[in-house]
């Protein structure tokens, strides 16, 4: 197999791996650096379980050679500590099993931070690049909603 | 997860993307070009894509473009399709755009990922294709520039060693009305039956197709007759309906004749739409 | 009651917003000690394997074992026809043909690509209505020869591996008291449960011979039995751990990925080995939600009363029958809706197809047998020219009534079917029209059902419960339930903070499974967690009630029946400022001068359950499972008469739950069971080519639902209790789902005025069905 060094700064952190260049950067989160928290579900771009942000952007981590990280500030769920939106995924029993939960919160963040007053237009937008299968999405619609401050402003 | 291995290259020009191709030809690599490189971890993880060297050409500036001169849009082909949304200078393509994959996969597919694609909907390119724009393809005998409607047949025709660098599209496209609408077997999400995007420029409207046949189109031939304003809408549709190329995809999406219902009355929508607009 | 009924918060919730929620192989990630083990899989329904050449694949360095089918048992739950790794044929796609054990999960993927398998195709059986034709494919040659539970009746020579019958009543008097007759077929393919985390195990064999595995099971007991059975290991010497489970939905409740991993880990000398399935692997290859061809006949009097149900069900239940035949029992038992009727046949067949094979689906063949039924009601009710839901209503099971299987109904063990069809029909403002016409090409129509469920599980089915104290007072509760994402945990902290009436932050709940020291609970499956464990749950309680009560009696010098306890002290009921601590007491007591007495306080419960018994082989006549739930639900869905699309607009459910224990958690249940219901209603169908290959094996292809696909949810709850259960409460994990396929099919009948028999519904059925395409 061939290998590369690689410098990841993630979560703050500068992090260096050794890695083939054809691993994903989902694939080195968790079997490299330990950050199990973004979840495979599908490998193909499909479900959002994966789901971190890259230069403050959400990225399917299955989708992204770890190789294109280098250089850029990677965002994981293991990054967020106590923001709204985690919080409001807890009260609004917006998850049940919980695998989908970190990629959707992370989806959910970034849209936080790109558009604070978001219309429903631009929630869906966003979410529905996930799946939630326990859910009826309507615990995960009301989390989202109490954290944006005043929708389509 | 990705079953063989490749090395990774991260050219700054255009020269240099091509000597490497070429380079790594000669080593025997089966060199390809990556550009969001979705399609790449996809369809190798499947064994469906082979290739022992990737060369990502979003290092280079002209790829990286998203900018206007005084007659002409140009965007670059490593550009992300939600860069171009959130830019949206050209409000059809951010339009069709927006129904491709979802918001976050659309961070990484880029322009010409997505028009170069080997899943055949490359739905990008419909905009382009009826707006007459040019494409910019670098290769081994230097930066070419070619009108989307010569080149683009099925796909983009690109030789050996050849890639997108980006496109140009004139000013006075960009303004103009237009609808494009994309219609799914079920569900906001997921593959086409059909996606269509019409705009209407002096008078006259062109369209493109994806999901119809196993490649986008616009059909100058269907065209004629949906611009025959000797006849109602619906003649104008049935009769083109008569010059789609072959062969109309039956596949889990829907069959031939389904596609073919849900196509008239999308064309019947957007040139209703299109012509109340013209009122 | 101070915590039952209430929304308390998930006890695991902060660590699954965190990402420090730790699922099966996240515990594994970049663990080196551990080889990787990948299949080779199928890439046809049906075919001999005339050759497997593994040569190629040997020469990639770092493989260590590459295992074909020869020389390992035979599997299956109740008939045991599966060979792990398939041998002379293979009998759908997506079957496991090889399995490559690596130290890398690259290097066995890439050796797997190296594998060499040359096959014959073999005609396909590519549905169950083909499998009964006369000369249709074997899929097993010799189907009687397996070995079998005793209580299974494959037909020798046929693609049948049980036949259920319901003979009640009889049925020239029904059909001689029927004045309006309709029949209909009905029929769907094979479907997945898709639940967000793809199944994977890892096993060890230790030096000593015990066996560990970690699986992300709903099952974990079961997979210690059935390996121990297979593989012919004591018992007690299989240890299986299972952490948060990442969804199941019935899927992870059938043996699977224990088996490979256990083989893999043999096959290595005993090292540990991770199968993990990709999410293609966890669509066909393990095993997926069921198919079922329907064939229903009704018979009523002109004024709608039922006289009269002959029912023909054909599970599909794919290669291999695992829980088929119980599928199919389960379907025979509850084979009509919540309905009083005399007269019923009912042959329930579960059938062999090229189709991947069954586990349980969310509801146990319930959806999927009421969308036949439920869709011939409406017919029934349109053909009578009645309301459907009036229809159902004076048809209405309940106390004093025969079932199917002729029990004879009281007002605990069934619930309140006319109550929730009232308030549906309130809800739903049903009597202001079923079609609203909103503009030319738009109508609103809305569609009904009934729904019911019992639970037939095996009725020596155990729960067991196990408390503890801390040094503080404080409890830890350990239950064999595992949390798969329904919050049942976290309902039996509720139930046990209402029992001591103590504060739910001082019970500390043990979310991991471990067989060898958390006491058994049959599977986590059929909305019996909060029933089984709640009971032994509070038999724990009460045993722990008793030794707290009985040492402070002695510290004190009273009587026991004269101490009360709450927020954790045991105190004199006449006056509560005398009294001890829990902390004081439940790790023994020790009096001023160092004498002490007592010692931890360990409580233990278990339950079985009661007077349920097998099933009457001729005439299906016994008592399958404690108690049916019931409710009704309507959809209410935007149909657009030119393009034939549709939008579900409104969901609304009422379910008699016997008793709310927490009321978020509990709609939650609901809502997300009204939404899968709705998948597979409107969306979800494995697409089979001719050869009975799956054509949408990905989720870009097989598409669920997605954020703001969703309708709004109506969620309204009836309570008459269950008297055996915890606090009165009926299953709700389920029911949600069970109506939504019939309703929307109901619903969409009537808008585009044509019946619609099959799932899912898509457009495309609709404009076909109604153009006679």
């Amino acid at each position: 197999m061939k290998l590369t060094s690689l410098m990841l700064n993630i979560n703050g952190e500068d992090r260096t791996v050794i890695v083939r260049p054809a691993d994903t950067l989902l694939e080195i989160l968790r079997e490299k650096l330990g950050l199990t928290g973004s979840k495979p579900g599908c490998l193909n771009g499909d479900c959002g379980a994966c789901t971190v942000m890259v230069n403050q952007r959400t990225m399917k981590s299955c989708l992204m050679l770890g190789v294109e990280g280098e250089g850029t500030e990677i965002t994981t769920i293991e990054g967020l500590k106590g923001t709204p939106i985690q919080q409001a995924f807890v009260e609004n029993f917006a998850f049940q099993c919980g695998y989908c939960t970190p990629g959707f919160i992370m989806n959910s963040q970034a849209l936080i931070q790109a558009h604070p007053n978001a219309d429903d237009e631009k929630i869906k937008e966003w979410l529905e690049s996930n799946i939630c299968r326990c859910t009826g999405y309507e615990e995960i619609e009301k989390a989202i909603m109490s954290v944006i401050k005043n929708p389509g402003t | 997860m990705i079953p063989f291995d490749f090395e990774y290259y991260k050219p700054k020009t255009i020269q240099e993307s091509v000597d490497l191709f070429q380079t790594l030809t000669e080593e025997g690599k089966h060199p390809v070009f990556f550009s969001g490189g979705t399609e790449i971890i996809t369809l190798g993880r499947i064994n469906h894509l082979y290739t022992e060297a990737v060369i990502d050409i979003r290092d280079i500036p002209a790829c990286k473009v998203m900018e206007f001169d005084e007659h002409y849009l140009y965007l670059g082909a490593g550009r992300s399709l939600t860069e171009i949304e959130d830019a949206n200078y050209f409000p059809l393509l951010t339009a069709t755009s927006k129904e491709i994959a979802d918001h976050t996969a659309r961070n990484k597919i880029t322009l010409g990922g997505n028009i170069c694609a080997n899943i055949f909907y490359r739905e990008a390119v419909l905009p382009l294709l009826i707006s007459d724009s040019q494409v910019f393809i670098g290769g081994p005998e230097g930066i070419k520039a070619e009108p989307i409607m010569r080149i683009f047949d099925k796909k983009l025709q690109l030789k050996e060693g050849e890639f997108l660098i980006q496109i140009c599209t004139e000013r006075k496209y960009l303004g103009v009305p237009y609808v494009t609408v994309k219609k799914r077997k079920q569900g906001d999400t997921g593959y086409p039956l059909i996606t269509v995007a019409v705009l209407k420029i002096d008078e006259n409207i062109n369209v493109a197709i994806s999901g119809l046949c196993p490649f986008p189109f616009r059909s100058e031939q269907m065209e004629t007759y949906l611009n025959n304003s000797n006849y109602s809408i619906k003649e104008r549709i049935d009769l083109a309906v008569k010059h789609i190329p072959d062969p109309i995809l039956s596949d889990t999406e829907g069959s031939s004749e389904y596609r073919l219902f849900v196509l008239k009355n999308t064309l019947l929508d957007c040139l209703t739409e299109l012509e109340r607009g013209n009122m | 009651m101070k915590t039952i009924g209430k929304s308390v918060i998930r006890k695991e919730a902060e660590d699954k917003v965190t990402g420090k929620a730790k699922y099966t192989d996240d515990k594994y990630a970049g663990d080196l000690k551990v080889l990787h083990g990948r299949l080779l899989t199928s890439p046809y329904a049906h075919a001999r394997i005339k050759s497997v050449n593994t040569e190629e694949a040997w020469k990639v360095r770092g493989v260590r074992a590459i295992i074909t089918g020869e020389g390992l048992p035979l599997t299956g739950e109740e008939i045991r026809d599966r060979p792990p790794i398939a041998v002379d044929k293979v009998r759908y796609h997506g079957e496991v043909v090889a399995l490559v054990v690596a130290d890398d999960p690259v290097i066995a993927k890439r050796a797997v690509s190296y594998i060499n398998v040359e096959y014959d195709l073999l005609p396909v059986v590519n549905s169950p209505t083909e499998a009964v034709q006369e000369g249709a494919p074997l899929v097993h040659e010799n189907v009687e020869e397996y070995d079998r539970d005793e209580d299974i009746h494959p037909i020798p020579r046929s693609n049948i591996s049980n036949q259920m019958k319901i003979r009640k009543g009889n049925m020239e008097q029904g059909w001689s008291l029927s004045e309006v007759t309709i029949e209909s077929n009905f029929s769907f393919s094979p479907s997945d449960h898709t639940a967000m985390e793809t199944r994977c195990a890892v096993c060890e064999i230790k030096a000593d011979g015990y066996v560990h595995i970690e699986t992300s099971s709903q099952a974990p007991f079961m997979v210690k039995k059935l390996i121990s059975a297979y593989f012919d290991i004591e018992v007690g010497k299989i240890v299986v751990d299972t952490p948060l489970v990442g969804g199941g939905y019935g899927g992870k409740a059938s043996v699977f990925q224990e088996i490979l991993a256990y083989i893999a880990s043999k096959a290595v000398g005993g090292r540990a080995v991770k199968v993990l399935h990709s999410r293609e692997e966890d669509m066909i290859t393990t095993p997926c939600h069921v198919g079922l061809d329907a064939q229903i006949k009704l018979g009523a009097t002109r004024n709608g009363k039922l006289k009269a149900a002959r029912i023909q069900y054909l599970f599909d239940g794919g290669a291999y029958s695992d829980k088929a035949v119980h599928l199919s029992r389960a379907g025979g038992v509850d084979c009509t809706g919540p309905y009083e009727i005399e007269h019923i046949w009912c042959d329930s067949y579960a059938v062999y197809t090229n189709h991947p094979f069954a586990s349980p689906y969310r509801g146990f063949s319930h959806s999927e047998v009421l969308f036949a039924f439920e869709r011939a009601m409406d017919i029934l009710a349109q053909e009578l020219n009645m309301d459907p839901l009036h229809l159902r209503r004076i048809n209405a099971i309940g106390p004093g009534d025969l079932t199917p299987t002729q029990v004879r109904l009281n007002r605990s063990n069934v619930g309140n079917v006319v109550e929730c069809i009232d308030r549906v029909k309130e809800l739903s403002k049903w009597d202001e029209g079923k079609i609203e016409e909103i503009n030319e090409r738009i109508i609103r129509v809305k569609g009904a059902a009934c729904l019911w469920k019992n639970s037939t599980i095996p009725p020596d089915s155990v729960s067991g419960a196990i408390l503890t104290f801390n040094e503080d007072g404080s409890i830890n509760l350990i239950s064999g339930v595992v949390e798969i994402g329904t919050g049942t945990k976290t309902v039996l902290a509720q139930m046990l903070a209402e029992r001591l009436k103590m504060d739910i932050d001082q019970i500390h709940v043990r979310m991991k499974v471990d067989t060898q020291t958390t006491p058994e609970h049959w599977k986590t499956v059929a909305s019996r967690g909060t029933f089984m464990a709640g009971r032994a749950l509070l038999e724990a309680a009460n045993d722990v009630i008793c030794q707290l009560k009985e040492i402070t009696a002695t510290v004190l010098r009273s009587r026991v029946d004269d101490l009360d306890i709450g927020d954790q002290r045991v105190f004199l009921k006449e006056d509560p400022s005398i009294g001890l601590h829990f902390k004081e007491i439940a790790h023994g007591y020790t009096y001023p001068n160092g004498n002490s007495i007592g010692g931890q306080i360990i409580g233990r419960g278990n339950y079985i359950l009661q007077r349920m018994t097998y099933l009457d082989q001729e005439t299906g006549r016994g008592n399958p499972g404690p108690e049916w739930s019931v409710g009704a639900q309507v959809v209410e869905v935007e149909f657009d008469r030119r393009d034939y699309t549709y939008r579900v607009v409104k969901l609304y459910t009422v379910l008699d739950v016997g008793k709310v224990l927490n009321f978020m958690a509990a709609r939650g249940q609901v809502t997300g069971a009204a939404s899968m219901g709705l998948a597979f209603a409107s969306r979800e169908t494995f697409l089979f080519d001719d050869l009975g290959r799956v054509l949408n094996p990905q989720l870009r292809t097989y598409r669920p639902i997605h954020y703001k696909e969703h309708p709004e949810y109506i969620v309204e709850f009836v309570e008459t209790p269950h008297i055996d259960a915890p606090f009165g409460a009926r299953g709700v994990g389920e029911q949600g789902l069970l109506g939504i396929p019939a309703a929307l099919g109901n619903g969409l009948s009537t808008a585009a005025n044509v019946s619609l028999n099959q799932l899912p519904l898509i457009p495309e059925l609709i404009w076909r069905t109604k153009e006679g395409k």
